[in-house]
């Protein structure tokens, strides 16, 4: 838990939270407190609503907003279009991130953190700062500096997309970053890349969502907070140890409306009705 | 404000240049017949031999018919409505800039052609054309020390009978098509540029194009000659104001390139486009054709149309000479109830003649882009090459991509390679560009010239910037 922590503040505080896709309901009822500088993670079978959740925060058109309603900082956060929402500070890091042929990785990098500056009322950032930025930022991700040239996401391998949302990350500096299934398609020394990546940029104010099938990724990136999402509900909420149950257990249980055998950390469930 | 009303609200911004400048015209009536046409050259006080040329041009234009293989749907154009003259008064010989009326200069200035200043400040010659006449002409002093003739097609006819009579349909015969033989009867002005042997044109010539005054159609004519060793870079660029009615733009351009002589030949084409709804808007119905005369010889079109409710064009080039080369890059771009067909000819007639195309496709709204190519070697032209490509993009799902690329080889030879892809802006593309903090339009923008970038980079360094501006304004609502 940060140190900065300080008592009552949220970064994000989502209220019964419901929000469906082509009518369908995904979320229904979805509550989550995060404060500065903590790191959580929402874990869940296939379909129960995980990226969904992400997509929401993030502001993805597709997902509508039906009741409850998303406190950022204190704004309503579902006020704001997804570009504001990215300059206020949160960054999505994506399942599958979008290939943009024609553009090159510098440029749109730069495009995107000058639209966040613009925003932010600061002074854009030139060619010949940007590369020093980036470049220091690249080491952190052990990132070829010949991915800058080329475009976006265009050819790159799982790895080298992954590792390019986190360099992205590193450049525009976020409040709130939310990883969808960074670690899907990631085999073990990406991931470990990955995660020290994800790692170095935690400290501060900064708060994490991490949203993830496995346990795997919590070994390197070790959450305060875990969170299980059981159709659109979180259904149960721990420390890092739940993770490690829902591994040995796996997600069964939650078809069956059994609980795993309650570990001693086990915390309050949160509105699981 | 969702994407879909802010692009709406961005696609009713209005046609920039839709002004109208309110000069008292000297116009012929409308109609046309022999009479018109003598009364044209009367008024010009032509040579009997261009009488003569305009008059076989127009018989034989009688008996053409208007074309209908373009994928384009048009309304009919009476040409017995048209004005077929139309020239800004005083239209007294000018000596200088200071003598062009104010109300003109104001004009292009407006434009963002600015003749006084172009004439202290940039390095660009440019010949404005209004209606049916040029109007000025800068630099052309400092271009004639060095033996290089710019000027309006009319001086040019007094001035230079001999480089006109030799070349005038040299390249596009007035038999050619419909539009071509309109053209050569009723042309009434344009640019005539001839450079000298040995000679690098220092600086870009430009010319622009205006069309002001109501009813009229514009059918000037381009001659420009590449002599041996020497090399010009040409811009050309065209505006008009908002009308309901469809005005009629039929250019012929003329290219000649001797031996080792380069012309680079770039357009960026914005007539009004018509509204929302598809009234109004240019009929852009022009015929482009380079012949690469001489061995070793060069010509290369670059083209951005983002302008006129038709554009019906493809610059052409004949590699006549050995080892000459042709090149064409275009980006076109349809939005609302836009229409373009437009591609290229590419003739190979000389030995190792090489061709590229690089061909981009921009569909948005309901509009309707196709690309119509011809790549032929023909029996002679030992070892030749083509490489095309042929890109399209779609915004939307109201809107279509068309190609059509045909190669005729006569020579086992040849090398010709076709590549064609289609790709559509995706919404997920655009959320991913939102993410990280940047709008719509601007991803949009960022996403279209991105693809653009082989043929932009082509382009002049000031004519690429307005490129860039220029597509941004013209698709702004068109995705949603």
């Amino acid at each position: 838990m940060s140190e900065n922590e300080k008592e009552g503040s949220m970064i994000l505080e989502v209220n019964d939270l419901h929000a469906s896709v082509e009518d369908t309901p995904i979320l229904r009822g979805l509550n989550l407190n995060v404060k500065p500088g903590e790191v959580h993670a929402i874990m869940g079978p296939n379909g129960s609503g995980k990226s969904t959740f992400a997509n929401v925060i993030a502001g993805h058109e597709d997902y509508a907003v039906d009741s409850g309603s998303v406190l950022y900082n204190g704004i309503d956060l579902l006020d704001l279009s997804p570009e504001e929402r990215a300059c206020e500070g949160i960054f999505l890091a994506f399942q599958y991130p979008v290939s943009i042929p024609g553009i090159s990785n510098a440029y749109f990098l730069r495009s995107a953190l000058n639209a966040v500056r613009r925003y932010r009322e600061e002074s854009e950032v030139d060619a010949v700062d940007f590369l020093q930025l980036v470049r220091s930022k690249m080491a952190l991700v052990g990132m070829d500096e010949k991915l800058l040239q080329r475009s976006v996401n265009d050819g790159f391998s799982g790895g080298e997309k992954k590792r390019n949302e986190i360099l992205q990350m590193a450049v525009l500096d976020p409040k709130l970053a939310i990883l969808d299934e960074t670690d899907s398609g990631l085999d073990i020394d990406a991931l470990r890349i990955v995660a020290e990546g994800v790692n170095a940029l935690r400290g501060g104010d900064r708060s994490f969502i991490v949203v993830t099938h496995y346990q795997r990724l919590l070994d390197y990136i070790v959450p305060d907070h875990v969170h299980v999402l059981s159709q659109g509900q979180i259904v149960r909420s721990g420390d890092k140890t739940l993770a490690h149950e829902l591994e040995r257990e796996g997600y069964s249980w939650l078809d069956s409306g059994d609980k795993p055998k309650k570990s001693e950390t086990d915390q309050k469930v949160q509105e699981a009705s | 404000m969702s994407e879909a009303e802010e692009l709406q609200k961005l696609a009713d911004k209005e046609y920039e240049f839709g002004f109208v400048t309110d000069v008292e015209a000297d116009s012929i009536p409308p109609g046309l017949d022999e009479d018109t046409i003598r009364e044209i050259v009367k008024r010009k006080g032509e040579p009997d031999w261009l009488l003569e040329f305009r008059l076989k041009a127009f018989r034989h234009w009688q008996t053409m018919e208007d074309p209908a293989w373009a994928k384009v749907k048009k309304n009919t154009v009476n040409y017995q409505d048209l004005i077929y003259y139309s020239a800004p008064k005083p239209k007294k010989q000018l000596d200088s800039l200071d003598e062009v009326d104010p109300e003109l200069l104001e004009t292009f200035e407006k434009l963002g052609i600015s003749l006084e200043e172009q004439k202290r400040l940039s390095n660009v010659a440019v010949d404005a054309v209004f209606d049916s006449v040029s109007v000025a002409t800068t630099f052309s002093d400092k271009l004639a020390e060095l033996g290089i003739i710019f000027g309006s097609f009319s001086d040019a006819v007094k001035e230079h009978p001999d480089l006109i009579k030799k070349y005038l349909g040299s390249v596009v015969p007035y038999t050619d098509n419909f539009y071509s033989a309109l053209n050569a009867a009723v042309f009434s002005d344009g640019s005539f540029c001839y450079i000298p042997k040995g000679v690098a044109c220092p600086m870009e010539l430009s010319t622009y194009f205006r069309i002001n005054a109501a009813g009229t159609g514009q059918f000037e004519r381009t001659l420009i000659v590449a002599d041996e060793k020497s090399t010009v870079s040409y811009l050309e660029g065209c505006t008009a104001p908002m009308r309901d009615e469809n005005q009629l733009h039929a250019a012929v351009v003329e290219l000649v390139a001797l031996e080792d002589a380069t012309i680079k030949y770039s357009t960026v084409q914005n007539w009004y486009p018509g509204d929302a709804d598809g009234v109004g808007g240019i009929y852009n119905f022009v015929t482009k054709r380079g012949l690469c005369k001489g061995d070793r010889s060069k010509i290369s079109w670059t083209q951005v149309e983002t302008g006129s409710a038709i554009t019906w064009k493809y610059p052409s080039c004949i590699l006549q000479g050995d080892d000459s080369i042709g090149e064409f890059y275009s980006v076109a771009l349809t939005n609302n109830h836009q229409q373009a067909d437009t591609g290229t000819k590419m003739v190979h007639l000389g030995k190792r003649t090489r061709s590229t195309i690089i061909s981009k496709g921009i569909s948005a709204g309901q509009g309707q882009n196709t690309y119509r190519g011809l790549v032929d070697v023909k029996k002679n032209a030992e070892d030749a090459r083509n490489f095309s490509q042929c890109d399209s993009m779609l915004l939307g799902d109201r809107c279509g991509a068309h190609t059509f690329p045909y190669v005729e080889v006569r020579n086992p030879s040849a090398k010709v390679e076709h590549e064609a892809t289609t790709s559509k802006i995706g919404e997920d593309q655009i959320f991913y560009c939102n993410q990280r903090g940047i709008s719509t339009e601007d991803a949009i923008s960022m996403i279209v010239n991105g693809f653009c970038k082989e043929v932009f980079s082509e382009l002049p360094m000031e004519f690429a910037v307005e490129a860039q501006k220029l597509l941004a304004v013209s698709l702004e609502g068109s995705v949603g």
